[in-house]
């Protein structure tokens, strides 16, 4: 009946008493009146549709744009918790670089058997154009949002490296902006540390990897989907921030071996493109040939060091849910270090004994498409009923490679303020990790998303999760 | 700054400019129903005739009754330039060109979207209409204001500045052209009341009868009207007050970038012509010759700023 014996709360210990970073906060909290703080939360929900900080939903009438609920309730991190999870993030993140600049040159990892060549020569996130191409400083990922999740004191689990387009950084600095408008007395209290930096950061990252045929200073621009994709808020927040523009393809053409952009005084070179378009729709005569997104012929010019391209086109080999089993041997191989982080066990339906296993114990465990995300087309066994669990049989033995399947996360709880007072819910944490030649820079905090439905352990903001601010603590 | 962000700036601002624009026109043919039932019609035709927008409407509707002008122009979505859609548009031109925006500029439209979206929900009442009509021209001063307070005075600003005095000076010049025949000194008989109605809609329409009762007491003849809205420069909605700051935007942009414009010279020639023309000069041509002259230049203005720099390809 009771969660709190199963799962790890992050506020309360179990007698009740607050964990030491939650100790200032509860000692505020008991002093605040619940009716003020619900009044707080909903002048922050009018806060964010007047900055215009939503997500637009794909598929539905109207273009409707929603908002990702924000929770008022801090979730927090000591400062020596995030010192351990920087260390294992700045390990991986190495290892992924050190590994897509092998995948793409030498191989060496395939010819030591650690990984089957079938699962890079046979994904489509392989892309054989980027063989042999060695982007500019040797960065692929500039930006990596890994995902955490947490079951006990010192046990996190890596669920997800997300190398090609993180997004949800946006929502780690506006609410933080918006705590701090609501609480400001909360922030001179507790000592936590600044992520407002963050675009400063990105900028700095990005420049450093200018192409080899810049003059000046790098010249750095966002590029776009538009304004109707889901993600448009941050794109345009991010490119504000950085005083960098905000470019769609048809901004952009092929001039002189540059990728230049049409301004009111004529075409400008670029130097660094923060793409937000997915590698198949980037350049249309390498790839889809439909994109209307990209820019025809920026890979020749990406190829003959002429743009620097953030993330560089084909890392998604690296996040692929297929490959993510194999991350503790590509950690070992590249570093020769044990991984710091855990990975969470996996198996790979498309091995028929591990099929046979999912298939046995399917109620019990979570089973993903391979290149799924945002929660979609995946089951939660123990969350799913009956019918559910056949419908799903079904699918998984039609095209077993098509899916992993992990044990269920007992993840941790940070509580919400729900309507009878806090109540805990599961929670998962997106710190943005920047990778620049001389530097791998993690902002202290992330994007702490949290299943708003009780006893739910899907955080997705497009399957009713939310978010909260996220705080490190400093000295 | 990216030709697509000029674009998105002028015609936030042009759309932005048509919403309170097409507010106002509503006003004016509401107070004519109410104070003249029996002219209500005629009157209703003509607003739909000076919003440009008469085609669209007789496709939905067979008859120019009050609710259904009212509805057209302030919620039908099939209407481009009614309040909703025009405000709809301005909104997604301010979030394409989000970078260029302050955020009390963006923030201000945004929430005039998000009030007037809420307010349009449902067809407007006529006991709701007054109240919802200035609810539009507040939302309206709203954003004008935070972009005088905000924005820095570079290429950002004169793109939206321009986009508010192209889009103002042609809806000044249709409003004139649409009730021209009231003007004539000819056909209309001094004195009689049912042109001083149609007068004061025109002055109403544009939010003129203090001004220009400041400048002409109670004096209300067709030839001043005309003069106010063509010739005085002082009138922030008169041809002449919107083509002079064109002309400041446009020579503003010209310094800044330090190269000649084909619309900087258009913009100059249009000036000297209405700085040389005497209202007797306008109704010798004929003043509804002159306005359709005035339309199309207007019009090629904003076809050649948008090719000068660069809003396109």
């Amino acid at each position: 009946m009771d969660d709190s014996a199963r799962f790890f709360d992050e506020l309360r210990k179990h007698d009740g008493t607050p964990r030491r970073p939650y100790e200032e906060f509860c000692g505020w909290f008991s002093n605040e009146d619940i009716k003020r703080l619900k009044t707080k939360s909903r002048e922050a929900e009018t806060f964010f549709r007047r900055t215009g900080i939503t997500f637009n939903v794909y598929g539905q009438a109207e273009a409707d744009e929603r908002l990702i609920p924000f929770d008022i309730v801090p979730r927090i991190i000591s400062e020596r918790e995030w010192a351990r999870l920087t260390k294992g993030i700045e390990q991986r993140v190495r290892a992924i670089n050190a590994f897509l600049y092998d995948i793409y040159h030498r191989q060496e990892i395939l010819r030591a058997g650690r990984i089957p060549q079938e699962l890079i020569s046979e994904n489509d996130a392989f892309l054989p154009q980027m063989i042999g191409v060695a982007p500019p400083g040797n960065v692929y990922t500039h930006i990596v949002g890994v995902d955490l999740v947490r079951t006990g004191e010192d046990e996190f689990f890596v669920l997800e490296d997300n190398a090609r387009t993180p997004s949800g950084v946006s929502y780690m600095l506006e609410n933080r902006e918006t705590m701090l408008q609501m609480f400001p007395e909360l922030f001179s209290k507790i000592k936590v540390q600044e992520v407002s930096n963050y675009p400063t950061r990105l900028r700095r990252s990005l420049s450093a990897c200018p192409p080899s045929k810049t003059e000046g200073a790098p010249v750095v621009a966002v590029l776009t989907p538009g304004i109707h994709n889901s993600a448009y808020f941050e794109h345009s927040f991010l490119a504000d921030h950085m005083g960098a523009e905000l470019v769609e393809g048809h901004d952009l053409r092929v001039i002189d071996g540059r990728i230049a952009m049409r301004t009111t005084r004529g075409y400008r070179p670029i130097d660094v493109l923060y793409r937000r378009v997915d590698d198949d729709y980037l350049d249309p005569l390498t790839f889809n040939p439909d994109s209307l997104l990209g820019v025809p012929g920026i890979m020749d010019v990406y190829r003959s060091g002429g743009i620097t391209i953030a993330n560089a086109p084909g890392t998604g080999i690296a996040d692929d849910k297929a490959i993510y089993s194999y991350m503790p041997d590509i950690i070992e191989f590249y570093t020769g270090e044990k991984a710091i982080l855990q990975n969470v066990p996996t198996w790979r339906c498309g091995d028929p004994d591990s099929l046979a296993y999912v298939l046995d114990n399917l109620d019990e465990l979570v089973v993903k498409e391979v290149h799924g995300s945002g929660g979609y087309g995946m089951l939660v066994g123990p969350a799913a009923s009956k019918r559910e669990l056949a419908k799903f049989r079904a699918k998984l033995m039609a095209k077993p490679s098509n899916y992993i399947a992990q044990p269920t996360l007992a993840l941790s709880t940070v509580p919400i303020l729900a309507k009878e007072g806090l109540s805990p819910r599961h929670v998962d944490l997106r710190p943005f990790v920047l990778v620049s030649p001389d530097k791998i820079d993690i902002t202290p905090g992330g994007l702490t998303r949290v299943a708003l439905k009780k006893g739910s352990l899907v955080v997705n903001s497009s399957q009713g999760g939310g978010t909260k601010d996220t705080w490190v603590l400093g000295e | 700054m990216l030709g697509k962000t000029a674009g998105g700036l002028f015609w936030m601002f042009r759309y932005l400019e048509r919403s309170e624009n097409t507010a106002r026109l509503i006003e004016a043919g509401f107070r004519i129903a109410l104070t003249r039932p029996d002219a209500a019609k005629d009157e209703w035709a003509s607003v739909v005739e000076t919003a440009g927008v008469r085609t669209a409407f007789l496709e939905r509707h067979d008859d120019f009754d009050g609710a259904s002008v009212i509805d057209f122009l302030l919620r039908d979505k099939a209407n481009s330039s009614s309040v909703l859609s025009a405000i709809e548009t301005a909104r997604n031109n301010a979030r394409l060109v989000r970078t260029a925006l302050t955020r009390e500029v963006w923030e201000a439209v945004n929430e005039s979207w998000m009030v007037l979206k809420e307010a349009l929900r449902r067809p407007v009442r006529e006991a709701d209409l007054p109240g919802i009509l200035g609810l539009i021209r507040r939302q309206s001063a709203l954003v004008r204001g935070a972009l005088h307070g905000t924005m820095l005075r570079n290429d950002i600003f004169d793109f939206a500045r321009i986009g508010t005095f192209l889009e103002r000076a042609d809806n000044t010049a249709r409003i004139l052209d649409v009730k021209y025949y009231v003007l004539l000194p000819s056909i209309s008989q001094i004195g009689s009341s049912l042109d001083n109605v149609q007068w004061e809609t025109i002055l109403r329409s544009v939010a003129g009868q203090r001004s220009y009762r400041w400048l002409n007491g109670t004096d209300i003849t067709p030839r001043g009207i005309a003069e106010f809205l063509v010739l005085d420069g002082r009138m922030p909605r008169s041809l002449a007050f919107c083509v002079s700051k064109l002309s400041g935007n446009l020579s503003y942009l010209k310094k800044q970038y330090g190269h000649d414009y084909a619309c900087v010279e258009l913009v100059e020639k249009l000036g000297a012509e209405l700085s040389e023309t005497s209202i007797e000069g306008v109704f010798e041509t004929g003043l509804h010759e002159f306005l359709t002259d005035f339309l199309r230049d207007n019009a090629a203005l904003g076809a050649q700023i948008e090719q000068d720099f660069r809003f396109y390809g």
